[in-house]
């Protein structure tokens, strides 16, 4: 179902705060047109982990290899790297003093370089997909926080990465406006982009994975497909952690 | 009622000299506010680069500047430096100094606001995007602190302007240092002549710093959220 050449590849990764460890070992890949969601418990390294991933926090040991290359051994111009992977983070900071267009069109114009014309039908076509077309000269204070989360997603696919990693999007947001971030990011998904997704979404991530990893205490305890990590979870951790999301009913007896 | 007006300004050179009033609050004020702008962006950004002896220092220095009550200032350059060390510097140069001194402390702590209440998350917003460092200050972080900037900047030129007065006691001929003397001149025989005069002076005032406080919210409005 997926070519064979991982577009990311992580080899026994670790990264330390001071003295605490918070990534022991991760060994992980994700091939072209997967998508992979990460859940766990809260500190539990998963948002250290893609922070490491496109360089915004260094690691301490293991390499990273993007299509092939490494990303950590060598000269790397970090600036370059995160051309070819885009992120987008539970604060849906755009950058206000521009518009929905200018946000987007920043980072292809400035840091890629591309034509204006060119990217400018490509962020139109990409709003008009989230529904956001007709706000395209809107400022961020005049839009919703699930209106400028969906434009931070186009700002990072008018770049056109390899692969997108997704910091717990909607974390922040108003559960009223969870839904329609998920529905871009399906969308995203039924279109084959390859994607890195850490989210506390449950329902969503059994919806949109090709694979579930759980994560506890900076390892990666179970990489399975979601009807078995939602089935039949393998660890006790993980159940543990499932269990988190279901109440049990509470029958009133006769008083 | 209104003849005691005219007789207080037409008698002889009073109005020519509140006018002249007004030029030195005015030249005073400009040259002061002018020269804080530039030292204390240069002082606001040496504060907001890393941690450093020199940072530490200027921020002691300002903060030392800033709750010092401007007329203390005054007085110790104009006659305190005259009376000990022989030195005699011009009041308007001491007005100057004093307020320069005054202004840079208060817009360095503009700038370090500025910039530093720009939110990690706009920089790294940035970094995910591929741009370089340089970048980042050139399309995002430099046109974000201007613009937290400038209602600040507004509002020191607007007090600066209104603390000008101070310089009354070093014997500059300031707006109300003249107005006291045409006062003097003409309320003998013209009871309403200090209502006219500080009235006219009221006036002047309000209609330098009203414009400017107006703009100020325009801009605040507009760029504002």
């Amino acid at each position: 179902m997926f070519s064979d050449q991982p577009v990311l590849k992580i080899k026994e990764l670790y990264k330390k705060y001071d003295e605490r460890e918070v990534l022991h070992g991760i060994s992980l890949e994700v091939k072209k047109g997967e998508v992979l969601v990460m859940v766990g418990p809260s500190g539990c390294g998963k948002s250290t982990l893609l922070r490491c991933l496109n360089g915004l926090e260094p690691i301490d040991s293991g390499d990273i290899e993007l299509n092939g290359e490494s990303i950590i051994f060598g000269k790397i111009r970090w600036n370059l790297v995160r051309q070819r992977i885009g992120m987008v983070f539970q604060s849906y900071d755009l950058f206000p003093h521009m518009t929905v267009l200018e946000n987007i069109l920043l980072g292809p114009l400035k840091a890629q370089k591309r034509g204006r014309a060119e990217v400018a039908g490509e962020a139109k076509t990409y709003l008009d997909r989230v529904g956001l077309l007709d706000r395209w000269d809107s400022y961020p204070n005049q839009l919703s926080g699930g209106q400028r989360q969906r434009v931070a997603i186009v700002r990072a696919l008018c770049m056109n990465p390899e692969i997108m990693l997704f910091d717990e999007v909607t974390a922040s947001l108003d559960p009223e406006m969870v839904r329609e971030v998920l529905d871009v990011m399906l969308g995203l998904a039924v279109r084959g982009l390859t994607m890195l997704i850490v989210t506390h979404e449950m329902a969503f991530a059994r919806a949109v994975a090709d694979r579930v990893i759980f994560m506890d205490e900076g390892i990666i305890v179970e990489n399975e497909s979601p009807a078995n990590f939602f089935e039949n979870p393998a660890t006790d951790r993980a159940r543990k952690f499932l269990n988190i999301f279901y109440f049990d009913g509470v029958k009133k007896g006769p008083g | 009622m209104l003849d005691s007006a005219f007789s207080v300004f037409s008698q002889g050179r009073n109005f020519a000299r509140i006018v002249e009033g007004l030029w030195v609050t005015l030249e005073i004020s400009a040259v002061s506010v002018l020269l804080s702008l530039i030292l204390g962006l240069i002082a606001g950004l040496i504060m907001t680069a890393k941690e450093t002896l020199g940072a530490t220092a200027i921020r002691l220095y300002f903060e030392l500047i800033r709750f010092t009550p401007i007329l203390v200032l005054l007085y110790l350059f104009y006659y305190s430096l005259s009376r000990a060390w022989g030195i005699n510097l011009d009041a308007k140069v001491v007005a100057i100094l004093v307020f320069t001194l005054w202004g840079t402390a208060e817009m360095a702590d503009l700038v370090r606001g500025a910039v530093t209440s720009i939110s990690v998350h706009q920089r790294e917003s940035g970094l995910a995007l591929g741009l370089n460092e340089s970048q980042i200050n050139h399309y995002i972080v430099i046109p974000l602190a201007v613009r937290r900037l400038i209602p600040g900047v507004i509002n020191l030129t607007t007090r600066m302007i209104k603390t000008t007065p101070y310089i009354f006691f070093i014997n500059v001929p300031e707006l109300i240092k003249v107005g006291q003397q045409v006062v003097e001149l003409t309320g003998f025989k013209n009871k309403l002549a200090s209502f006219w005069v500080y009235g006219f002076i009221f006036f002047i005032y309000f209609m330098v710093c009203f414009p400017i406080s107006r703009y100020s919210s325009y801009l605040e409005k507009k760029w504002g959220g």
